[in-house]
């Protein structure tokens, strides 16, 4: 019987660590929202969205910033994304069972975990030294690097979700292969293509490291591509590390911009792949 | 169902219009004439189609050797901007700790071991409380609270490392400094080993930060992983070990954990994987000092966060270079470790497929 109690209280114990254990997890989530709220909520005010980040002791917003992350977002997602949905669906439609998938599938999952700031050496390497200085182009490479491995693993995977006899019904009816992929299997997996899509605007909104050796950053406005341009993340790095008060905060704010921006759309993309799983 | 393809049907009304004029037959050679046009722009139409569906498929295939072509490229051109660092410091970059751009010498043996110090002070830490959080979500919780605690230790990986690093350095850094390390050196002072592992002053930045907020940092990913596999061990054999009488912690112990023991470790790798190559949130708590402590409260410095803190200020090729070379290092690693945990976890998915 005491041998009996003993398991008990081993079982009992080994509860109570996991619990603890999840609790942990959910506390550091907890704290770091907290944080974030409670450092940059007080920041965010029209002037955040209007105004040119300011020189140190000058009030001012991050409006450059703002505008510079969307443009080499978008940069970023306009090279990556088609790309990364041609490569899928080459792994689910045409190859599906030849060699060159099964390598890409796996050199892919590499790259999907590849240290970001290899990428930034890598786009520097082949960009900036080539043509001479720092330039948005740049920064939408290396982000496009990253979204490629995100966008070709969700594309993949959705679109092996796309049942088979629906290939072979468009295919009884005479379309060719190329059509049965882009008006059934493309439309069947839509929901699951832009979760691909949402995820790596996710996962590159707030990828400072490889920006930081090619978009660098701007303390102006700047629209032109093939200029050093502003982006949050190089921000938040350049004011949350200086000493001056004010830019600390401005560096919190940013923060909190990206954080929810970033939230929300995993969010969102988890919402849209359960509806795309389910369906 | 590779190849060539039925062509699409004709249009109908394509079709009885030529079975009209025929069936008309006002004049037979204009129908056939018709006719042999309908014929002839079949077969074109059919060409083009063939045409297109080939054209799409090379232009999906070069997408799908592109990314190979990527990893290539990444190795190539890192090697090819490390030429000048090896062919001044050969091997022994690797071990040299001198790192001085006054007098341009350079050596990666402390940000090497800054990374590696780092990565398994998070691995120590995120490696249990992980497969905790996973047993606790697939054993215990009641099945309401699954999803929403899932998602939310999920939304963990979604912060990005940036965040991480501005809260590590103005809020998680001075909590560490004010109460957790001087607890630590005042408790380890008398163990021998300890202390020196433990060796003060509080800096707050340092390490063992470092190290604690790479471990929240992946603990998302061991924990999904482990998750993942733990839901692949079949319900007959957990139900067969309660049936016998064993309590919770013996089925994970016994049946669940030995069942999945190959997925839980490819996970860890992964996790490890992202460790080592994690930068900013590293860049931002390390201190980033060009040596290595017996302490790991001491500041340190990481092969990314070198990278990260130096890239845009260096001057001069060497100076570059041995920073590219440092890139290169942190890539070939990340990557065996990487292709270990990728491995792993296909033998797994064999197993179960």
């Amino acid at each position: 019987m005491a041998k009996y109690r003993a398991r008990r209280r081993v079982d009992a114990a080994a509860k109570i660590l996991c619990v603890a254990a999840t609790i942990f997890g959910l506390g550091w989530l907890t704290l770091i929202l907290a944080a974030l709220v409670w450092n940059g909520f007080g920041g965010l005010s029209l002037a955040v969205f209007t105004q040119m980040t300011p020189p140190p002791g000058s009030n001012g917003g991050l409006l450059n910033a703002i505008v510079g992350s969307l443009i080499i977002t978008a940069l970023g997602l306009a090279i990556g994304a088609p790309i990364g949905i041609l490569a899928g669906t080459y792994m689910a439609e045409y190859g599906r069972y030849s060699r060159l998938t099964f390598f890409v599938r796996f050199i892919n999952d590499i790259l999907l975990s590849a240290p970001s700031v290899v990428v930034g050496l890598f786009v520097y390497q082949i960009m900036v030294t080539r043509m001479g200085h720092f330039s948005a182009v740049a920064g939408g490479v290396a982000l496009a690097i990253i979204v490629i491995p995100v966008v070709v693993r969700t594309t993949e995977d959705m679109l092996l979700l796309v049942p088979g006899s629906l290939r072979e019904a468009a295919a009884a009816l005479g379309m060719p292969r190329a059509a049965v992929i882009r008006h059934v299997a493309y439309r069947a997996a839509r929901a699951g293509l832009l979760t691909g899509i949402l995820l790596a605007i996710a996962r590159i909104s707030g990828e400072t490291a490889p920006l930081l050796f090619t978009a660098l950053n701007n303390q102006f406005f700047s629209a032109n591509l093939d200029a050093p341009m502003s982006s949050l993340p190089a921000v938040i790095f350049q004011f949350a590390l200086s000493p001056y008060k004010d830019w600390q905060h401005l560096a919190w704010t940013g923060a909190l911009l990206i954080t929810f921006a970033v939230l929300a759309m995993s969010i969102a993309a988890r919402v849209l792949a359960a509806r795309a799983v389910n369906k | 169902m590779r190849g060539r393809l039925a062509p699409r049907a004709l249009p109908s009304s394509r079709l009885m219009r030529v079975r009209e004029s025929s069936v008309a037959d006002i004049s037979i050679p204009i129908a056939q004439a018709r006719l042999s046009n309908e014929v002839v722009s079949r077969a074109r139409a059919l060409r083009g189609l063939i045409f297109r569906d080939r054209i799409f498929r090379i232009v999906t295939r070069a997408a799908a050797a592109l990314v190979l072509a990527l990893l290539g490229g990444v190795i190539l051109s890192l090697a090819w901007g490390s030429a000048p660092t090896i062919r001044t410091f050969g091997l022994s970059f690797l071990i040299t700790e001198v790192w001085n751009p006054v007098t341009d010498e350079y050596g990666a043996f402390a940000p090497i071991c800054g990374t590696l110090i780092t990565a398994f002070l998070a691995m120590i830490i995120a490696v249990p409380i992980g497969i905790g959080i996973a047993i606790f979500l697939t054993e215990l919780c009641p099945q309401p609270l699954r999803r929403p605690i899932g998602i939310a230790i999920e939304l963990l990986a979604g912060i990005p490392s940036i965040i991480y690093g501005i809260w590590g350095l103005f809020v998680f850094a001075p909590f560490l400094q004010a109460y957790v390390q001087p607890a630590l050196i005042n408790a380890s002072q008398p163990i021998p080993i300890l202390s020196t592992l433990f060796a003060g002053p509080p800096y707050g930045i340092g390490m063992l930060t470092a190290g604690i907020i790479l471990a929240i940092m992946v603990l998302p990913f061991i924990t999904s992983i482990s998750r993942d596999v733990f839901e692949t061990v079949p319900s007959v054999l957990k139900e067969s070990a309660y049936g016998i009488g064993c309590t919770t912690w013996e089925v994970v112990r016994s049946v669940v954990l030995p069942y999945t023991r190959v997925g839980v470790i490819g996970g860890g790798m992964l996790g490890l994987g992202r460790a080592l190559g994690e930068t900013m949130a590293t860049t931002f708590v390390i201190g980033n000092a060009h040596k290595i402590s017996a302490s790991i409260l001491a500041p340190g410095t990481t092969i990314s966060a070198t990278i990260a803190n130096e890239f845009t200020e260096a001057v001069g090729d060497l100076y570059t270079s041995a920073l590219i070379t440092l890139g290169l290092i942190l890539f070939v690693i990340t990557f065996f470790v990487l292709v270990a945990a990728r491995l792993l976890l296909m033998r797994l998915d064999r197993k179960a497929g």
